[in-house]
């Protein structure tokens, strides 16, 4: 900050600066105004492209797109995407039931059980787990958890239900069952950091209420922690669903790319976002047009999730 | 003494004390097994969600390391055959690629995401609020729908794939990014300074310049690295737009090789050789990704013990 005495100015130089000061200014909103605007025109572009490249499989298919199992590749369709929707749900089902559970555990014990010196190195490896590019995660499905899938899960599954639904299948480790493991790996970040973020800003009294009447450790847990922290807890989760609904290279790699209609948790298979980068490279006839739809239709459910997310974790930070 | 005692009639009190005593020991024991056992899961989920972590790490290390060598940082790639099954060449130009496009995206982006950030932290008008939100949605869409919107506006046009393409995707993909967290170091300024550049008569755009960029600069600074290393990892968008190159070939108008992508369409090798490769293609990608990430934090940290 400068130091230096105001000099004595005549009024007419006073008058003068503020009257410059007052259109000089014009710029900078201008500049500012120019980039959100700049951006703002961007995102509609970008949606428009979608929907263009679109068109011709929306008016081909109509609502079949959404509710038809059949998808003839390479040629004029038709295409119905029920498969694909099904599966990325599937999918995301799994991520969330394993990664949900643990990822909030993680964040109370980050918070709360870790001893503090340790506590910011545990926050750097979950952070690290986040910088892993999915393509990695995927390499690593691939050359790990496939034969672990296959050789030893499904067998021991197999045994105990003697191969019925839903662990009937082929054993080849690529499944709806390893994508959806691949992607709670991939969500957990997400879901610790957010978690952790709302838990910790918990007013201490309510805790230290819990305990002075003489509550142990996992009931203040259970019975002020998590319920005070409830709306926040879920747009974690819905954040990291929408980050399972769209993940598209990991599970690329360890699904098995195959449009059939689900019917095991071992069945190959295909999600919105998997199949779009699958299928891209030898799109012909209208199969492109059809590609971008699934883009469409993961666009619609993937900003709804966001969107949902940003209401959850506002009204959050405005009951904190 | 112990006679005494002994004779004494039986005590209602003392029994029922006694009685008491013992449930509440019993209880407590209890709640003290069930909190512990909680508590343990909770410690259990912790150590497990770190499991994947470490298994990636070794598999970097242990399968990347064997496949990396100075050829291999630096040779054009080659393609096996069935007579020369080991002959993978080198990454030199998907590295290099990787840089070209990761810091042309940076480029476009960093100017239009910061000043999109500086203009959420002060305007609070209908329109900034929508695209507050319409930013905030966009951080958290799919990276693929990016590559579609790029084929559709650059690869199209132009009838081939390009590294600009890529790059015009991963610009759009930074923005929001760095637009986020821009305005969230912006906000962080304390208005004291603000208001005491106001009570200097300095203009806005003096402000901005001279107090809160100052200031926010560290934040601002560890987000653009940020985004740029999430921008590097990303294979989705660039696969569809990037195409493939094995040639030291960096005009953007061209056909480019990025790490992502090798790394993706190596996993899926029919040659055993080009399958492990695909370890020292991610190893390399992972390094430069951390080496953007690490430099981020220091960057942060020293600015912020220099304006202490």
């Amino acid at each position: 900050m400068q130091t230096k005495e105001p000099g004595i100015h005549g009024s007419s130089e006073v008058a003068e600066r503020v009257s410059h000061s007052a259109t000089s200014d014009r710029p900078y909103k201008i500049v500012l105004k120019g980039a959100a605007f700049f951006f703002g025109a961007v995102v509609l572009i970008f949606v428009w492209s979608v929907l263009h490249a679109a068109w011709p499989a929306l008016k081909q298919n109509g609502y079949h797109l959404i509710t038809g199992t059949a998808w003839v590749a390479g040629g004029n369709g038709p295409f119905g995407a029920f498969s694909l929707i099904l599966d990325t749900l599937i999918t995301t089902l799994i991520a969330l039931l394993i990664a949900v559970p643990i990822g909030i555990s993680s964040a109370l014990a980050l918070l709360f059980l870790v001893p503090p010196k340790f506590r910011t190195l545990g926050a750097s490896l979950v952070e690290l787990l986040a910088a892993v590019p999915s393509v990695v995660y995927g390499l690593w499905g691939l050359w790990y958890l496939t034969p672990w899938l296959s050789h030893t899960v499904q067998p021991f599954l197999a045994g105990i239900t003697g191969s019925n639904f839903p662990f009937n299948g082929p054993q080849e480790g690529f499944s709806l069952l390893l994508a959806g493991i691949v992607l709670s790996v991939m969500i957990l970040p997400t879901i610790v950091a957010i978690s952790r973020d709302v838990i910790s800003v918990v007013p201490v009294d309510l805790i230290e209420g819990g305990l002075s009447l003489g509550a142990t450790r996992s009931q203040v847990f259970t019975k002020v922690i998590l319920p005070t922290s409830k709306i926040g807890i879920m747009g974690a989760i819905v954040l990291g669903a929408g980050r399972a609904l769209g993940e598209t290279i990991a599970v690329a790699m360890v699904i098995g790319s195959n449009i059939q209609m689900p019917h095991s948790l071992f069945s190959t298979g295909g999600t919105l976002a998997s199949t779009i980068a699958t299928e891209f490279g030898d799109a012909s006839g209208n199969t492109g047009a059809a590609l971008a739809a699934l883009a469409l239709i993961l666009m619609v459910i993937t900003a709804s999730v966001n969107a949902f997310a940003r209401v959850l974790t506002n009204r959050a930070k405005a009951t904190a | 003494m112990t006679n005494l005692l002994t004779q004494l009639p039986p005590d209602p009190i003392y029994d029922r004390r006694k009685q008491i005593q013992e449930r509440a020991a019993a209880t407590i024991k209890r709640r003290t097994f069930l909190s512990r056992t909680y508590i343990a899961t909770l410690m259990g989920c912790f150590i497990l969600a770190l499991i994947p972590l470490g298994s990636v790490i070794y598999a970097l290390i242990n399968k990347g390391i064997a496949a990396i060598s100075w050829t291999f940082l630096t040779a054009l790639p080659t393609q096996p055959n069935l007579v020369q099954q080991d002959a993978i060449g080198g990454i030199g130009n998907a590295i290099l690629g990787t840089i070209v496009i990761d810091l042309l995206a940076g480029l476009v982006a960093v100017p239009i995401g910061v000043l999109l950030g500086l203009y959420l932290s002060e305007a609070t008008s209908r329109i900034a609020n929508t695209l507050r939100a319409v930013t905030e949605i966009m951080t958290g869409l799919p990276s693929i729908l990016l590559g579609v919107f790029a084929y559709e506006y650059v690869v199209l046009p132009m009838k081939q794939f390009s590294g600009l393409a890529g790059v015009v995707a991963l610009g759009v993909l930074m923005v929001p990014v760095i637009a986020k967290s821009s305005e969230i170091s912006f906000r962080g300024v304390p208005s004291t300074l603000r208001e005491a550049g106001l009570a200097l008569g300095a203009r806005d755009s003096k402000i901005a310049k001279s107090v809160t960029l100052p200031v926010a600069a560290p934040g601002v600074i560890t987000g653009v690295l940020l985004s740029l290393a999430r921008a590097m990892g990303e294979t989705a968008p660039i696969l569809l737009v990037v195409g493939a190159s094995g040639v030291w070939d960096f005009n953007p108008l061209h056909p480019m090789s990025a790490l992502p992508l090798l790394t993706y369409n190596y996993s899926g090798s029919q040659y055993p050789s080009q399958r492990v490769a695909a370890w020292g293609v991610a190893l390399a990608l992972v390094t430069m990704i951390l080496i953007l990430s690490l430099t981020a934090r220091i960057v942060s940290a020293r600015m912020r013990r220099e304006k202490r």
